[in-house]
C-alpha cells in the first residue's frame, strides 16, 4: 500500500508547482530506493553508501545553493526534500543536511573563491563528502568554550584538537574545523589523508545506526594557509550554519512523525482485536486525533519557516522554535505509535521504532530541547538564563 | 532525432477509485494522477535516444488542463517540448482520440513516434496504431527492445507466442512494453528547468459524439476464499472443486 502523506490542512495548495515536484520525485526515490533496505542497514549500523551517487543524481546535495553548478534551489523545496528523506530514515536525511547546510552552505558563504571552486561543484556531484566539527567531547550546547586551538606557522596553520558526534565524520574527503586561533573561532578545511588528522567511527549506537557518526583527532595537523576561511571569525560562523541546518532539521522531524502516523493508521485500521479493529477504539482514536493536529503544526511552522526564509527574513529564534516543536512532538509521536503497534512496534519489519530511536538523537543534536527552550526564553524575556 | 512521445493523465494505479455519483465518471477528489505508467517508459527511451544520438523530445498530451502537471513532469524528465491538446470534456473513443493525435502531429519533424502500449485507465490499445495508420507511418506494436542506426530501428516485439525481431526504416511508430526502459525519477535541475521549457496549447477538436459512456460501474467485489479441508484429506475434494466448479482441470 503507498504511502498516504498527511496533509489535513491542504497546504500542498500553498506550494509551487515545482515544490510540488521535487517533493514528490524525493519521495518516488524513498519509497523505492531507501525503505526496501533501510531496515537492515540500520541493524548493521552501516550507512547506506550506494545511495550517495544517486542522491547527487537527484541533484539533493546542496541543492539550496546557488551557482557552482549547484541549483539554487527555495527554502520551501530543500525543506520538502529534507522532509521526504527523513520519512525515510534520519540518517539519510543527516547526511544531506550536513553536506548541504553545513559544510556547502559555509563554503558558500565564507569561503575563498578558490574554497568554493574546489569544493562547491564536486560536493555537488556527491565526488567529495563534507563534515562539520564544531561539538567536541567537552563541550556540547557551550561550543564557545572549545578546546580545539589553531596556530599561525610560516605556512599555514597547525591545528590540535578533538571533535566528537561528528556526522559523516569518517567518510568525509574534507572536514570543516572549527578552532581557536588567539582566542578567536576560525573555520579550516581539513583533508583526509593529511598527517596528524584521524577520522574514526563511533560503534555501539543505540541511535541513527544508518549514519556515520565519528570522532576526529588533530595531532599537529599541519594545513596551509589557504585552509582558512577568510570570511568569518567568532562563534557567529557556526551558529549561522546551525540556523541553516536547524530550519532543515524541523521539515526532517516532520517527515518521520508522518512515516510513523501513517503506519500506525494503517496499522490500527487493520488489526483486530476483540472482535474489531483497534481504528474503532476511542482510545486509538485520540491518539490518532492528536498526532494529525501536531503533524499539521508542524507543517504550517515549516511552510511558514520557509516563506520567511525565501524572504530573507527567517530569525535564528524562528528556526529554534520551529526544532524545538518539531523534534519535541515527532518524538512524542514516534513512541506513541510505537505503542500502538503493540508487540509488532518493536520489530525491523515496521519503520516506528528506527524512526523512535532515530528522534533521540534529532531532539538532541544541534541544540538541544532545551538550549532551544532557552533560547526562545532569552528573546521572549531579554535575559540570558544559559550561564 | 526528432521524437515525439505520446502521453496520457491518468488516475494514480495507486488511488482508490469509486464511481462519481452521476454514475458515468470516476470520483476525483484525493485521486492523484500520473503520466500512464507505459508512456512513461516511452517517455524514458525517447530520452536515452536522444541522450545517444542527439535530437529533440517532444510530448503530446491530450488531455484536460490539470494534465499540464503531468506533462511539465515529462519536461521536467527531459523531454525538451510539448505540445497540450487541451480537452474541454466529453467522449472520445480511441479513434477520435488518434484522429485529434495525428492532427497535431502531422507536419512536424519527426522520425520515431513513441506510444506506451496502452493507457492504464481505458486499456484500449488501440490509439498508437491508429496514429501511425492515419500518418502512413509502419507501426510495431509491444515493444521491449528498441535500437536505432542508419536510418533504421532494430525492435524486438514480444508477446505471448515469443519474441519477433523485426526491422523497420524510419520514420516510424512504436508501442512500448516494460522492460524497454525504467523511467528516470526527476532531478532537481530538471524540474526546475521544466517550467522555463515550451508548452504549446491547442483546443482539441470538440468530440464528434459517436461515442457515449452510458454507465460505469465498479467491479463486483470478489467472493471469500473457501478452505475445503486439511492436509491429505483435503485433496481429493480440492481436485473435484477445480475440475468440476473452477474448470481449470480436466
Amino acid at each position: 500500500m503507498a504511502y498516504e502523506s498527511p496533509d489535513f490542512f491542504a497546504l500542498d495548495e500553498l506550494l509551487t508547482e515545482e515544490e510540488r515536484m521535487v517533493r514528490d520525485s524525493v519521495r518516488d526515490w524513498v519509497e523505492e530506493r531507501v525503505l526496501p533496505d533501510i531496515s537492515d542497514h540500520y541493524l548493521a549500523g552501516t550507512f547506506p553508501m550506494e545511495l550517495i551517487a544517486e542522491m547527487a543524481e537527484l541533484g539533493l546535495l546542496g541543492a539550496g545553493i546557488d551557482g557552482y553548478d549547484c541549483p539554487g534551489l527555495g527554502p520551501v523545496a530543500y525543506g520538502l526534500i529534507l522532509q521526504e528523506l527523513e520519512r525515510g530514515d534520519s540518517g539519510i536525511r543527516s547526511f544531506v543536511s550536513v553536506q548541504g547546510s553545513l559544510v556547502m552552505w559555509p563554503i558558500h558563504a565564507f569561503g575563498s573563491e578558490e574554497q568554493k571552486q574546489r569544493w562547491l561543484p564536486a560536493m555537488h556531484r556527491g565526488e567529495a563528502i563534507g563534515c562539520f566539527g564544531l561539538t567536541e567531547p567537552d563541550h556540547g550546547s557551550d561550543p564557545g568554550g572549545m578546546e580545539t586551538k589553531a596556530k599561525k606557522t610560516d605556512n599555514g596553520y597547525v591545528l590540535n584538537g578533538a571533535k566528537m558526534w561528528i556526522t559523516n565524520g569518517s567518510m568525509s574527503d574534507v572536514a570543516l574545523v572549527w578552532a581557536k586561533l588567539d582566542g578567536r573561532v576560525h573555520g579550516f578545511l581539513v583533508e583526509k589523508g593529511t598527517p596528524g588528522f584521524t577520522q574514526q567511527q563511533m560503534k555501539h549506537k543505540y541511535s541513527l545506526r544508518a549514519s556515520d557518526t565519528s570522532e576526529l583527532i588533530l595531532q599537529d595537523v599541519e594545513v596551509p594557509a589557504d585552509a582558512i576561511f577568510p570570511g568569518v571569525s567568532g562563534l557567529k560562523g557556526p551558529l549561522n550554519c546551525l540556523t541553516q541546518a536547524r530550519s532543515g532539521i524541523a521539515w526532517g522531524a516532520a517527515g518521520a512523525a508522518m512515516a510513523c502516523y501513517d503506519e500506525a493508521r494503517r496499522y490500527v485500521a487493520e488489526r483486530v482485536q476483540f472482535g474489531r479493529p483497534l481504528a474503532g477504539r476511542q482510545l486509538v482514536q485520540a491518539k490518532l486525533a492528536e498526532m494529525l493536529s501536531e503533524i499539521t503544526k508542524m507543517q504550517l511552522m515549516n511552510l511558514r519557516l520557509g516563506r520567511l526564509k525565501e524572504a530573507g527574513k527567517m530569525t535564528p529564534q524562528q528556526v529554534s522554535m520551529a526544532k524545538r516543536n518539531a523534534c519535541w512532538h515527532a518524538l512524542q509521536i514516534a513512541r506513541t505509535c510505537r505503542d500502538m503497534l503493540g508487540a509488532n512496534g518493536i520489530t525491523g519489519e515496521y519503520q516506528v521504532m528506527r524512526h523512535m530511536c532515530n528522534l533521540e538523537s534529532v531532539i538532541t543534536y544541534e541544540g538541544t530541547h532545551d538550549i532551544h527552550t532557552l533560547i526562545l526564553g532569552h528573546k521572549i524575556t531579554g535575559v540570558e538564563a544559559f550561564r | 532525432m526528432d521524437i515525439i512521445v505520446c502521453m496520457k493523465r491518468v488516475p494514480d494505479s495507486a488511488a482508490k477509485i469509486t464511481v462519481a455519483g452521476d454514475a458515468k465518471s470516476i470520483e476525483q477528489d484525493g485521486v492523484d494522477h500520473v503520466i500512464s505508467p507505459y508512456d512513461e517508459i516511452a517517455v524514458e527511451k525517447a530520452l536515452q535516444l536522444k541522450e545517444a544520438h542527439g535530437g529533440t523530445v517532444t510530448v503530446v498530451c491530450l488531455g484536460v488542463a490539470a494534465a499540464t502537471k503531468e506533462i511539465r513532469q515529462a519536461l521536467a524528465m527531459g523531454a525538451d517540448q510539448a505540445v497540450h491538446l487541451k480537452d474541454a470534456g466529453g467522449n472520445r473513443g480511441p479513434l477520435e482520440i488518434a484522429q485529434a493525435l495525428a492532427g497535431v502531429i502531422k507536419g512536424r519533424a519527426c522520425d520515431l513516434l513513441l506510444f506506451g502500449k496502452q493507457s492504464i485507465d481505458a486499456d484500449n490499445g488501440a490509439v498508437g496504431v491508429m496514429v501511425a495508420r492515419l500518418l502512413d507511418l509502419p507501426v510495431v506494436s509491444l515493444v521491449a527492445q528498441l535500437d536505432v542506426a542508419d536510418g533504421r530501428a532494430t525492435v524486438h516485439r514480444q508477446s505471448e507466442v515469443g519474441t519477433e525481431v523485426i526491422e523497420v526504416t524510419l520514420p516510424a511508430a512504436f508501442t512500448v512494453q516494460r522492460g524497454l526502459a525504467e523511467p528516470r525519477y526527476p532531478k532537481i535541475k530538471g524540474i526546475m528547468q521544466a517550467k522555463k521549457k515550451p508548452l504549446e496549447e491547442i483546443d482539441a477538436p470538440a468530440p464528434a459524439g459517436t461515442m457515449a459512456l452510458d454507465k460505469l460501474e465498479p467491479p463486483a467485489a470478489r467472493e471469500g476464499g473457501r478452505i475445503v479441508g486439511e492436509g491429505k484429506d483435503a485433496v481429493g475434494e480440492l481436485v473435484r472443486l477445480l475440475s468440476q466448479e473452477a474448470k481449470v482441470l480436466s
